[in-house]
């Protein structure tokens, strides 16, 4: 065998590396009013299976728009962009992913249940393996009791939770997460990161999730991001090798601490005083 | 004493002392009948008397509790029994003076009064509040019957311009028959035929507007002149269209509730949120799926508003086409006939009639609406 023919045959080993998401030189320029927006510029990113992946930067640096290209939601105005391996627009009519939005969005005139349902309904699932999932994504996110409630009659915290047991019911195995927990109090925030944690390790999900928050990302990633705006790129990848059981308690820790300083430093750097 | 004078019950008490003094009918030029002073009324002075002792007591004392309203309540009840008695049994009617007019204003102040506190009742048993909720706009609602029939008796008002309350009440009483010949020719046919079509299509062309672009460039402005036709324009030519039955009342009632609804649907499916039609996207949701599970029940708050401003117009609309050719049934049909033959109470009998109608249909869709979208934030149960 000769060498170009492992490095051949290397290649497609790579692919079938479980590669959730695979970004290549991806840009997006909105047309405004105002001439060009840059909101993304040659980004290349990989996500792989079962990772957390965070993506941190100032207001501004494209984190959700990045994230909303990836749910096909925005489209890409350039480059390489493939979910599972097929176009964002075909990931999301298979419903590949679940998407958690920075506010809760559930329907008003539905219960709890009947709003975790939802994607199910619209699936066209039998009404018994309905209940059932959305039963058991209840239980995941400890709101198992409060199925007959409607949304406001709910705390903040527990409606976000709601929303992501509805992203949860349909069993994708991407969950992205757009800064869920931005609007709640810290400590309800430590809490639910806590949760989402043991979630992630109970039912090894591969999760994108947009913060602002250093000690919440570097918490919770096995991945962080770092990006900086105008125009919208990724300055830096850090990999993090916190154990899957983690408590909160490590945010004391050198090696977390050590983490979160090299996310402040990217931040600084890509960052721009001159306005 | 609470330490301030209740000012209602004093006035109250004064103008009830000053009635047992001033007369309490004029001189009758052509009978040469003397002027009536209490002493004539036992029944009415007793009632005067009555309310001096409540408009003296409570003047000291306040009407500081629900109790003490009911109390004030039941005074002005017997005084206006009394009132009304004097006016058709001593013949006040027609002849009524200062004293009678001072003890009636007497009553006006006690009632305002005791009204006034039950209104400001707040309990936490809902039950107890409930109740109060309902006294306060059925003993107003009663009061204004009573001094329309105290004002018409009393200054002798001549029928034609305006009858009292209880002749017209005989009147319907009398002629139910007629009066639901009328209800089910106007009501239950054109008004019901005409606001179901007429929302119903004003339903499908708002979703049809907003599925189609140029629709709402080009319809929504057509839909807006059509509104602006006048009823009275276009009641005859529906008549000549549609025949003098029901069908043209129909016709009329479509084109008046057609935009409302139209309108208010449009709006109403640009309700739902942005975050929540991406939501809807993320589940690969097509355009019906989305449309029933998101942006009908997001707009239900702007269709029930339609709905409630159609019931009353589409009343309106029946009565006002029925004068422009009709059968010999129908409550426009009967007012306009029964004005020209000076029966002005059965004119008021209609009129109470279709009150009445119009009331209720918009209280069934306003319960309907209650039930409906009772998740919405005017509707959510409100905890004390």
């Amino acid at each position: 065998m000769t060498l170009q023919a492992v490095v051949n045959n290397v290649a497609p080993m790579a692919a079938s590396k479980d590669v959730v998401v695979d970004i290549q030189k991806m840009s997006l320029t909105f047309q405004t009013a105002d001439g060009p927006v840059y909101a993304l510029s040659e980004v290349d990113l990989t996500i792989n299976k079962g990772e957390f992946v965070s993506f941190i930067g100032p207001s501004g640096c494209g984190k959700t728009t990045l994230l909303r290209v990836i749910a096909d939601l925005e489209r890409a105005t350039g480059g390489d962009i493939l979910i599972n391996g097929v176009s964002p627009q075909q990931a999301r009519e298979d419903r590949s992913y679940g998407y958690v939005f920075q506010a809760p969005a559930l329907l008003p005139w539905r219960s709890i249940e009947r709003n975790v349902t939802l994607p199910l309904e619209i699936m066209e699932l039998s009404k018994e393996e309905r209940l059932r999932r959305a039963h058991e994504a209840l239980k995941l996110v400890e709101l198992n009791g409060f199925e007959k409630k409607f949304p406001w009659q709910l705390s903040g915290g527990m409606q976000q939770r709601a929303s992501i047991a509805r992203a949860l019911s349909f069993d994708a195995d991407l969950l992205l997460m757009d800064e869920p927990f931005g609007a709640l109090d810290e400590i309800v925030r430590d809490h639910l990161n806590e949760q989402l944690l043991k979630l992630w390790a109970r039912t090894n999900k591969t999760v994108a999730f947009v913060t602002h928050s250093i000690p919440e990302a570097v918490f919770l990633s096995s991945k962080i991001v770092v990006m900086s705006p105008r125009p919208g790129r990724i300055i830096d990848v850090i990999e993090t090798d916190f154990a899957k059981d983690r408590t909160l308690d490590i945010r004391e820790t050198p090696e977390f601490l050590e983490v979160a300083h090299r996310v402040r430093e990217g931040l600084r750097a890509g960052h721009s005083y001159d306005d | 004493m609470t330490g301030k004078l209740d000012k209602f019950c004093l006035v109250a008490a004064v103008f009830a002392l000053l009635s047992l003094v001033f007369p309490l009918s004029g001189v009758d030029i052509d009978t040469g009948k003397n002027v009536a002073f209490v002493s004539d009324l036992p029944g009415l002075a007793s009632a005067m008397v009555a309310c001096v002792v409540a408009g003296v007591v409570f003047t000291w004392y306040g009407v500081t509790s629900v109790l003490r309203a009911c109390i004030v309540l039941a005074v002005v009840v017997f005084g206006a029994w009394q009132a009304v008695a004097a006016l058709y049994h001593q013949g006040l009617a027609g002849y009524a003076s200062y004293g009678f007019w001072m003890f009636i204003f007497s009553l006006w102040a006690l009632v305002w009064r005791a009204i006034d506190v039950i209104a400001n009742y707040h309990s936490l048993e809902n039950g107890k509040q409930q109740t109060a909720n309902i006294i306060v706009p059925v003993a107003f609602g009663i009061w204004l019957l009573f001094l329309w029939e105290v004002i018409t008796a009393g200054f002798g008002v001549p029928q034609v311009l305006l009858p009292p309350p209880s002749m017209i009440g005989a009147r319907f009483a009398s002629s139910t028959g007629i009066l639901w010949d009328d209800f089910r020719q106007t009501f239950l046919k054109a008004v019901i035929a005409g606001y179901v079509l007429g929302c119903g299509s004003g339903l499908i062309v708002a979703i049809a507007v907003d599925r189609v672009p140029f629709l709402k460039r080009g319809l929504l402005p057509l839909g807006n002149m059509v509104s602006a036709l006048p009823i009275i324009g276009v009641a005859p030519i529906m008549v000549m269209w549609f025949g003098f039955d029901w069908q043209s009342k129909a016709a009329v009632i479509v084109i008046m509730t057609f935009f409302p609804m139209l309108v208010n649907t449009v709006s109403g499916l640009s309700a739902a949120g942005r975050l929540e039609k991406d939501l809807m996207a993320t589940y690969a949701s097509g355009y019906w799926s989305t449309l029933f599970r998101l942006r009908l029940p997001a707009a239900l708050p702007f269709i029930f508003n339609a709905l409630k401003i159609n019931s009353t117009l589409a009343l309106i609309g029946a009565i006002v086409a029925e004068f422009f050719g009709t059968p010999i049934v129908g409550m426009g049909f009967r007012i306009s006939t029964e004005v020209g033959r000076m029966n002005v109470d059965m004119v008021w009998a209609e009129i109470a009639l279709a009150a009445l109608a119009g009331t209720a249909f918009y209280g069934a869709v306003a319960f309907a609406e209650r039930k409906v979208t009772s998740w919405h934030p005017s509707f959510r149960v409100r905890r004390h």
